[in-house]
């Protein structure tokens, strides 16, 4: 998938992707010429249909665990399956935290703090991600829109 | 699919002419996205990790219940009991069987380095299967829009087949049997993913019923380009009439490899995993 200008003649290119939380996806896309944006916003179905492809749009952020699409995309799957409790255990519900990630859960408002951790460990969980770091919560937060957390 | 601020809107952005715009493959620009190369390195980590497999096995019929999984499971544990080492990748992920045929350990799959580690039988026959990760009796199901599901299930499950070829530390394997569900989908999605079709041991029953609806699967593995290993003969001396195996051997010049009865003992798979 590309898109292109026409007026300017220019590929353009890709800039943010969010995903709002409803099954919808957002990913906008810039002519480095002219600077105009366009947003491509695909219903649940068309989303469905790349996360199936085991692809992202605006390309990987943080690396693919084994067997990520069948941890994450089967509904009806044992919650013993893989085994967990090591950080290389990956998903499966034993994602853990890294330092440095604990520490800046740990400046999040005390009363929001549970809330937090729960999306980001939900977030983690649903991609296979065996730990928690920084980076993967400047992912989250940018794929579903949570600035200030 | 909506677009916003669209960029190429009749009226609103003036419009070279369809004859004068650049087409896909003409914009070449470094793209973040990188769909094609991440779909690319997905193929590349399943042709690395098959590497050390000497012989992949797809073993189909088109025809359901005809012992397909059966004759996997046993050929698995004959091969095993003669010294080879064996893997079996159960791609029937709606109705997986081969954990409970090679009495295979209940035990969480184990991640290291990057992989998941195969599931390994008391003979030593090493398995992947969608029913060591499905709750008891649940059937597989995926998140998702309920509307339109057809459209990207199919998808889904080969990116699950995909998954179990590339993400499971198979190591070194003389063979990988791969137990095909009815149809020819699986074995499509299979070629695609290998990039080479993978040779084909047929199972048939004998009746005429069976002999048309595999005919079909052996066109198709023809077709693209598959070897034929020959036929097994499954279910027979009993109550089914007919003489498929032979027709089909006699129509692909193939060979009927094994004739298996209703009971057959461990040397019929012995004998069968010699010619294999």
């Amino acid at each position: 998938m590309k898109f292109l200008c026409v007026e300017c003649d220019q590929q353009m290119a890709f800039g943010e992707r969010q995903l709002p939380g409803d099954g919808t996806l957002a990913a906008t896309f810039k002519c480095p010429k002219c600077g105009r944006v366009v947003a491509m916003l695909t219903n649940p179905m068309e989303t469905q249909l790349v996360s199936s492809l085991g692809v992202e749009i605006g390309g990987r952020t943080v690396p693919e665990q084994p067997l990520q699409t069948v941890r994450s995309m089967v509904s009806t799957g044992r919650e013993d399956a893989f085994e967990e409790g090591s950080r290389e255990h990956g998903a499966g519900s034993g994602t853990s935290w890294s330092p440095d990630a604990l520490e800046r859960l740990g400046r999040v408002p005390n009363f929001v703090r549970g809330m937090v951790k729960r999306i980001y460990a939900d977030y983690a969980r649903e991609r296979g991600i065996a730990e928690i770091t920084p980076a993967v919560m400047d992912t989250a937060r940018a794929e579903l829109g949570l600035e200030g957390m | 699919m909506t677009y916003c601020a669209l960029v190429a809107y009749p009226g609103h952005v003036p419009w070279p002419s369809f004859g004068g715009m650049r087409t896909y493959h003409e914009l070449t620009d470094a793209d973040r996205s990188g769909l094609l190369q991440q779909i690319t390195a997905q193929r590349q980590r399943v042709a690395e990790r098959l590497a050390s497999v000497r012989r992949i096995v797809a073993v189909m019929s088109g025809k359901g219940g005809v012992g397909k999984s059966f004759v996997t499971a046993h050929v698995a544990r004959a091969l095993a009991r003669s010294g080879h080492s064996v893997g079996v990748l159960d791609a029937d992920l709606n109705g997986p069987t081969i954990p409970r045929l090679l009495s295979l350990p209940e035990a969480p799959l184990r991640q290291s380095e990057g992989s998941i580690a195969p599931v390994t039988s008391a003979e030593g026959v090493r398995c992947i299967s969608m029913a060591l990760l499905l709750e008891n009796g649940a059937p597989l199901a995926f998140k998702g829009p309920e509307a339109e599901s057809f459209v990207w299930r199919g998808a889904m499950e080969a990116s699950a087949l995909r998954e179990f070829l590339g993400d499971v530390a198979w190591g070194e394997l003389d063979i990988l049997l791969l137990d095909l569900p009815p149809g020819m989908q699986r074995y499509v999605e299979l070629c695609d993913i290998l990039g080479n079709p993978p040779a084909v041991l047929t199972v048939t029953i004998p009746t005429p019923e069976s002999r048309d609806a595999v005919r079909r699967a052996m066109r198709s593995a023809v077709d693209r380009g598959s070897d034929l290993l020959g036929i097994v003969d499954n279910m027979v001396g009993g109550e089914l009439l007919g003489a498929a195996a032979d027709e089909l051997a006699e129509e692909f010049d193939a060979r009927v490899l094994a004739r298996i009865p209703w009971h057959p003992a461990p040397t019929a798979w012995d004998r069968l995993a010699q010619v294999l």
